[in-house]
């Protein structure tokens, strides 16, 4: 342990509409030290990190800074006591310039007046080469990451928030970022560092608090302890690894051959030339970094843009690359957006119509141009119980659900129209760890029963977990796919930094 | 040569209205807010301003009620969409509807007046020169008033750090709160200046182009102002000369007959309008780069959870 | 301190309940106003509100002027479910009587039973061709629905003003611009005799109801409010947006226009420059009020027709300003606008107690 603590927190209490996000939190981060801060989703990391940060206030507890009571109202006074934060969601502005981005992090900062040049040197010591004058939506995540954290050095903190932080990167980013790291622990600032990866918790470390449902568990130093046994004090018990089945694979069932398209978003990344085959019995994974052309990808597949070629996209041997979603779940595809809310739900509408929205052909929800109210309510109810999805009942809206529960619902809803073609983008993003095991197994359980299954995501363990085969898409291109037993995580990080075999330059978009 | 002066002139005092009113809307979309009700904020500051000029005589005091007269209504706006988190296309359209039947009742002891004339720059010597002077320095004091207010905006938007703020504000609200800027005040202040713009530009119309007080009198140029910050890609000069091409489009009809064009009126009055769609349809074509050049976060409600 | 802290679902009791409250804050803004103005605030609330239903003309002129308000409103509806904004009824409206009237007077010389339905048809073609515009242009060319039909509202007027004073001009009439009356047969019938009240009533009320069940039972009930509430989930089902505006639009602008050739062949008889007089502005208002819903608007329109009629009466008894009906107008909007956000949010004062709040949740 590190001498004096920089942070001390005292039975913080937070509640909002529903839930006790913080139940009297209390530890303390010492002074040049990286203390993970671990929890499930859900467990009240963001909410404590945001108290600390300034933009939301306890309802009851206390914290000192190097000894001094400190009670941030806003994050600037945060910023001025000597605390900065990395969010998981950045807080950039696409279309303004990264000079113009740090400079709305700074108390005073203005473009021009020196600050360019401030920015490269930091930078560059630091080993975080950026160009001051190019804007955000032109940058990859991991640069974007590098702008954000850039923007937190040169106000010289005592202590830094990073949440979540190697969520969005390749795992040789993700080392770049542990040496950046540590080189500024050495500069005797403290580092808190909020994960829910427990191996590189293990690595980088000294000190990890657990949080489960808004309260400390446990206070451990994490190297001593294994990844099993801090997911058990994460979780609350053992967790049961998804079951597989033996992969008999079969006839190819989902097709992309030469899928070009180019993106229709400013900041967008065009698809060039995708080409994949997914069997029947067998799960695919697409791993790679996020905005590397998986929306557009997703667009493409749902049917939401149509590509002109037809054969670009082959459904059980037949075209449907120039067909709308309704037509392509006529032909047995089914699709869980990485989006829940406003994506794959509307929000606020009832469960119930919910349905209709992707069940409506295969399950017969509209008939003759009407609604079966009947039959959706039925197939919801079935939705419910077959997937444990928690809800006071299937006539409240979306809205209404926990992230996992909806997101249960979502996969629920896809995976009993007993689909040929699943195709699934992030399936248990944010979702905590039980509902992430069910929908594994759903996945696994609708592939033995002889569906093809495509699973886009960025989390490399899902992957490695439930995929039999893994390919990678980087800057709007696919690699070939590879059995999961012959790559390491080692290869698919170099791939999805655009370095594979394909010789893709790198994964930004272009302006 | 005195026609071209005059349509010239014509074109300048046709367009000053829907120079206010856009700079002003341009700023509060910038801050990524869409206000709809800039005919009702023009007209409320047509008639307050008619109505100051008449009950004291001071154009000077006109404007400051006219500008009032708009930021309050643009206030109320605000209340209704940052406060109250009501839709801001519904709250625009009755912004609109309230403000033209406000401006029609508090108008009526006013209308069939005419107000003086408004003061005009008068340099001795330039005013007078033969052509140059009447364009150049001859015009009346809010002309000059609303060019400066445009370069002011460039200025403010582009080399200021509070400008920089509001720009961030209007390109992603939920940043800007995690990084403590006060997205609701900023909004509030990016309104009212936009209410007290369009309310000058209300004014220019009953105090300077017709200084007369007449229901309606805005006739869509509010809605004009709106297209013309589309048209401009939401770029202050690009706005300005928008305004121009539309009081040049706007003049045509008046000076037709000297072209010898026989055409019935109505033909012409309809060419500001028909501009406007032009131009939308062109303008919004590109989805892509329209898409880019908007401020992100435009009409989008801001609720922060904390 | 006031804050508002958002429900986890929208409140049904809020929806239906905030209307009633932002007509009762309008009546009381009105008292306000009226005392401003030196005027009897109650005398003039109960003529403006009251007066109109106790007499049998009365009521009659209130379902005129409700009927257009209705027609269109039910409309304009279906659009501001899916957020397209067609705020250009005023102007199909009058392309409607335009092309409805026109149909009346190149016939007058040989009328016949099947004149009416064919100005109708002529009416809602009118309505729905103006309508077709921003449908086209926003489909095609990505253009504004909301700037362009508004736009177009302004030319409507113009070209219905180029008609009057030109081609359609009473070949008899001395100097008003203005359409010889129509024939009888061109005449929409009447109900009540010695009552302007007209069938036009009755295809309101068909409206509303055809209209309601679409909401309750069909697809289409279904695409738009996915498609207002989230678009991305609406190209993720496959309802298509294209084919979303141009049907909004079209039958708004039908209903717009329809309205229009009513208010030509059964109120006036005749075209007239003055024909538009703000029907398309203030149905918005009464869509709104009336919660988008076709019952809703039903009682909305009947209300605001007593606006109209009540503003009238005022007009003569009190000698109040004409423009006071529009402010009345304006005035229910914003206040139905503010009430709304009870429906997704609670108001609580100061800082709340954490424990009450945890225990609410259980």
């Amino acid at each position: 342990m590190a001498g004096q603590p920089i942070l001390e927190i005292d039975s913080i209490s937070k509640a909002f509409p529903g839930v006790l996000a913080n139940d009297r939190v209390s530890f303390s981060v010492g002074a040049g030290e990286i203390h993970a801060l671990l929890g499930e989703n859900g467990a009240g990391k963001s909410t404590l990190v945001k108290i600390i940060y300034g933009v939301n206030h306890a309802d009851s507890g206390s914290m000192r800074f190097l000894g001094r009571p400190y009670r941030p109202e806003r994050p600037s006074e945060a910023r001025s006591t000597g605390v900065g934060m990395v969010f998981q969601h950045f807080s950039l502005f696409d279309a303004l310039t990264v000079a113009e981005n740090v400079a709305l992090g700074l108390e005073d900062g203005q473009p021009g007046t020196g600050l360019d040049q401030r920015i490269v040197e930091v930078a560059r010591s630091y080993g975080l080469p950026l160009d001051p004058s190019r804007r955000i939506g032109t940058l990859s995540v991991g640069e974007r990451q590098r702008v954000e954290i850039v923007r937190c050095l040169l106000q010289r903190p005592r202590l830094i928030i990073m949440d979540e932080p190697t969520s969005v990167l390749t795992p040789q980013e993700a080392g770049m970022l542990f040496a950046t790291l540590r080189r500024i622990r050495e500069e005797g600032c403290s580092i808190l560092y909020i994960s829910h990866k427990l191996e590189e918790i293990r690595a980088l470390c000294e000190r990890a608090t657990v949080l489960r449902g808004g309260r400390v568990v446990a206070s451990t130093d994490p190297r001593k302890e294994t990844a099993k046994s801090l997911a058990e004090m994460m979780i609350g018990s053992a967790l049961k690894a998804p079951a597989r089945h033996e992969t008999l694979t079969g006839a190819s069932r989902l097709e992309l051959n030469g899928l070009t398209l180019p993106s229709s978003h400013p900041f967008g990344v065009d698809l060039a030339d995708i080409s994949l085959e997914v069997r029947a019995g067998e799960i695919v994974g697409l791993a790679g970094v996020a905005g590397n052309g998986q929306d557009e990808l997703m667009e493409a597949l749902i049917g939401e843009r149509r590509v002109a070629v037809p054969r670009a996209i082959v459904v059980d041997g037949v075209p449907i690359g120039h067909q709308g979603p309704s037509a392509r779940r006529a032909r047995g595809m089914a699709f869980v957006p990485e989006e829940r809310l406003g994506h794959a739900a509307v929000p606020d509408m009832a469960l119930t119509d919910n349905t209709i929205l992707s069940a409506a052909e295969r399950m017969r929800l509209i008939r003759g141009g009407l609604i079966d109210r009947t039959a959706a309510a039925r197939f919801a109810g079935e939705i419910v119980s077959a997937f444990g999805v928690k809800t006071a009942g299937i006539e409240h809206q979306a809205r209404s659900l926990s992230g996992g529960n909806l997101q249960k619902f979502v996969v629920g809803r896809e995976v009993l129209q007993d689909p040929g073609v699943l195709i699934a983008a992030q399936p248990t993003w944010g979702v905590d760890a039980g509902a992430a095991a069910a929908i594994h197994q759903s996945l696994i359980d609708l592939a033995a029963k002889g569906a093809a299954i495509l699973v886009i995501s960025q989390d490399l363990d899902e992957l490695m977990t439930i995929c039999d085969r893994i390919a990678v898409i980087a800057g709007g291109r696919v690699s070939p796919a590879r059995p999961t037993a012959k790559v390491s995580v080692e290869e698919i990080g170099l791939a999805m930094g655009g370095q594979s075999g394909a010789g893709v330059a790198s994964g930004a978009g272009h302006a | 040569m005195d026609l071209v002066v005059n349509i010239l002139i014509g074109i300048v005092i046709a367009a000053t209205p829907l120079v206010f009113a856009a700079i002003g809307e341009l700023v509060v979309e910038k801050a990524g807010v869409l206000n709809l009700g800039v005919e009702g904020m023009m007209i409320m500051g047509a008639v307050a301003g008619f109505a100051t000029r008449i009950e004291t005589g001071s154009p000077w005091l006109a404007l400051v009620a006219a500008m009032a007269a708009g930021a309050i209504m643009a206030a109320l706006f605000g209340l209704l969409t940052l406060t109250l988190l009501s839709n801001q296309v519904a709250s625009g359209l009755a912004l609109t509807l309230f403000g033209l039947g406000l401006a029609a009742l508090l108008g009526q002891a006013y209308s069939g007046m005419s107000a003086p004339a408004f003061p005009r720059l008068s340099i001795p010597g330039l005013s007078t020169l033969p052509v140059i002077g009447p364009l150049l320095f001859g015009h009346d004091l809010l002309v000059y008033l609303s060019v400066a207010l445009v370069a002011g905006v460039v200025w403010f938007l582009g080399r200021t750090r509070a400008g920089l703020i509001l720009r961030a504000v209007g390109e992603n609200h939920d940043a800007a709160h995690q990084l403590g800027y006060p997205v609701v005040l900023i909004r509030y202040l990016a309104l009212m200046f936009g209410g007290a713009a369009a309310g000058l530009g209300g004014a220019y119309l009953s105090l300077v182009q017709s200084p007369i007080w007449v229901e309606k009198m805005t006739a869509g140029r509010g809605w004009i102002a709106l297209a013309l910050v589309v048209f401009a890609a939401w770029r202050p000069w690009r706005a300005l000369a928008g305004a121009y091409l539309f009081g040049g489009i706007t003049i045509l009809q008046l000076h037709s007959q000297a072209f010898g064009l026989k055409i019935e009126a109505q033909y012409m009055n309809m060419l500001p309008y028909l501009a406007t769609i032009l131009v939308l349809v062109v303008i919004s074509s590109d989805r892509r780069r329209l898409q880019s050049n908007a401020p992100a976060s435009l009409g989008k409600p801001f609720y922060a959870a904390s | 301190m006031l804050r508002l802290e958002r429900r986890k679902e929208a409140s049904r009791s809020m929806l239906y309940a905030t209307p009633f409250l932002a007509v009762l804050l309008t009546m009381a803004a009105g008292i306000v106003l009226f005392a401003l103005i030196g005027k009897d605030p109650l005398r003039a609330i109960s003529i403006i509100f009251f007066q109109p239903l106790t007499s049998v003309y009365g009521v009659t002129e209130l379902l005129v002027k409700a009927t257009p308000l209705v027609l269109i409103a039910v409309g304009l509806s279906l659009g501001f479910r899916a957020g397209i904004w067609n705020i250009g009824a005023e102007g199909q409206y009058t392309m409607g009587a335009l092309a409805g009237g026109a149909v009346a007077l190149a016939f007058y010389d040989q009328p016949g039973l099947w004149l009416l339905p064919l100005m109708c048809v002529a009416g809602a073609a009118g309505g729905a061709a103006w309508a077709a515009i921003p449908a086209f242009l926003k489909t095609r060319f990505n253009a504004n629905e909301i700037l362009v039909s508004l736009m177009l509202t302004y030319v409507a007027g113009l070209i219905l003003s180029v008609m009057v004073f030109g081609p359609l001009r009473d070949p008899e009439g001395l100097s008003f611009p203005e359409s010889r009356l129509f024939h009888d047969s061109a005449r929409l019938p009447v109900l009540i005799s010695g009552t302007r009240a007209h069938v036009g009533i009755l295809v309101a009320l068909v409206a509303v109801l055809l209209t309601a069940f679409v909401l309750a039972r069909h697809r289409f009930g279904l695409v738009i409010r996915v498609l207002g509430a989230a678009p991305a989930a609406a190209r993720f089902a496959g309802f298509s947006e294209t084919a979303t505006v141009w049907t909004c639009l079209l039958v708004s602008g039908a209903l717009s226009g329809l309205a229009g050739l009513f208010e030509a062949s059964g109120t006036l008889g005749q075209l007239v420059p003055a024909l538009p007089v703000g029907y398309g502005f203030t149905a918005i208002i009464v869509a709104f009020l009336g919660r988008l819903h076709p019952v809703g608007i039903l009682a909305a329109g009947l209300l605001l027709g007593l606006t109209y009629i009540g503003g009238e009466g005022a007009q003569i008894a009190m000698s109040l300003p004409s423009a006071v009906t529009s402010v009345f107008q304006g005035m229910l909007l914003f206040f139905l606008l503010a009430m709304d956000v009870l429906v997704n949010y609670r108001i609580r004062l100061g800082s709340r107690p954490a424990a009450a709040i945890a225990a609410e949740a259980e």
